[in-house]
């Protein structure tokens, strides 16, 4: 059967129209999916009542809040005693979960010539920015390294980490320590309601998941008097949505796209 | 046939060999005795029943650390409705809190050696 180009023209115009008709509900969709909490979030029976939530948890640190040394050890070593973080002397095989570094260093790409004084003397707290796409998950040949769909925290699941330390070269903040060794002789007071690591595997922070569950809140937060504020990124009336609000804020190596959900206010 | 004074000695021997070790383990290794194992004394049953725990613990484990870790489930609710948090550390070894006189000696009798306690730490009680 030959086809004129009347004939072409109206078959082409009548299914541009039904393509464009099956597009609709698929948009009003989209639209109830960003109300309703995500579908592999725990049942509330397995969960705590106590329990904290969030469909995107993130923090916020008030730079200018951290007074001096002092202050950044409390953080730190509340970090790091709770978590059975080893003290390793030798920097190669240190181990961190949240440390300071200078703000060359924190925001290489915020680089200028004639910075303030007091800025480039600062010190910043660095610690796993649990970022929206994270590049450690997408290289974890095991899934040891995921991502939770329901709250955004990026987790490590220690039972399945092979140490390829793939993620490791994959991290653009060098938020993740490899266990070259065995940690425990350089634990120096064990806490008996968190495990250790064992040799061979990738630890990073954690955003305090076992804490949240309990219903406190992480224990850097707790030790920050105030410096560091943690809540839901999603929700407008949380403590950090309202610090940023009030606040200007940077992150670290936006460029690269992995959108962290830790915000420094400067 | 040929050789025979050399053969049917070496057969005899050969199976002599071959078969040692079962009529070893039969005369001189004494028979299988199950362990002995210290209970908790404050608790008369664990969370499901002896049986089930004694079949059934190292998946129970498994699912737990799965459902933790990976579902951010926390919570197990027992075939008798209790609830229990799931953690080995914080749960099963705060009754079995003497891991060597409890795990240790069924572990060692059967030969198997987990690697729980790389990262798990064992109570306080055992650590002399």
């Amino acid at each position: 059967m030959s086809k004129t180009r009347r004939d072409f023209l109206k078959i082409a115009g009548i299914s541009a129209l039904g393509l464009g008709c099956s597009a609709l509900p698929a948009a009003a969709s989209e639209e109830g999916l960003a109300a309703a909490p995500a579908a592999d979030a725990p049942a509330a029976d397995t969960m705590n009542p106590h329990a904290l939530t969030a469909t995107r948890w993130g923090m916020a640190i008030f730079t200018r809040k951290i007074k001096g040394p002092e202050h950044f050890k409390q953080i730190i070593s509340a970090c790091h005693s709770y978590h059975n973080v080893p003290k390793i002397p030798k920097h190669k095989n240190e181990i961190k979960w949240i440390w300071e570094d200078s703000f060359e260093h924190t925001f290489t790409e915020k680089e200028s010539h004639y910075l303030a004084e007091d800025v480039k003397m600062m010190d910043f707290l660095l610690l796993c920015n649990h970022c929206d796409n994270p590049p450690c998950v997408r290289v974890c040949p095991t899934k040891a390294t995921f991502k939770r769909d329901w709250d955004g925290i990026v987790m490590m699941d220690m039972h399945r980490c092979i140490g390829c330390r793939f993620c490791m070269a994959a991290c653009p903040y060098g938020s993740r320590s490899f266990n070259f060794g065995d940690p425990r002789p350089y634990i120096k007071e064990l806490n008996p309601d968190y495990p250790t690591r064992m040799r061979g595997v990738v630890e990073k922070c954690d955003f305090c998941v076992e804490r949240l569950a309990q219903g406190m809140m992480p224990a850097c937060v707790e030790a920050s008097e105030g410096a560091l504020v943690f809540g839901d990124l999603d929700d407008p009336n949380s403590d950090v949505r309202k610090a940023l609000r009030e606040n200007f804020s940077i992150r670290r190596k936006t460029s690269l796209g992995t959108q962290p959900s830790v915000y420094y206010i400067i | 046939m040929y050789n025979a004074k050399y053969i049917v000695p070496g057969i005899v021997v050969f199976l002599i060999l071959a078969t040692l070790p079962f009529w070893w383990s039969s005369i001189f290794v004494p028979g299988y005795k199950t362990p002995e194992l210290a209970l908790p004394k404050d608790q008369d049953k664990c969370i499901e029943s002896a049986d089930y725990m004694k079949a059934n613990h190292m998946q129970m484990l498994n699912d737990w650390r799965d459902r933790v870790v990976r579902q951010g489930e926390r919570l197990y609710t027992a075939t008798d409705g209790k609830v229990y948090e799931m953690s080995l550390q914080n749960t099963c070894m705060k009754c079995h809190t003497n891991k060597a006189e409890f795990c240790d000696k069924c572990h060692d009798t059967a030969s198997v050696n987990p690697y729980c306690w790389q990262c798990h730490q064992a109570p306080r009680g055992n650590e002399q």
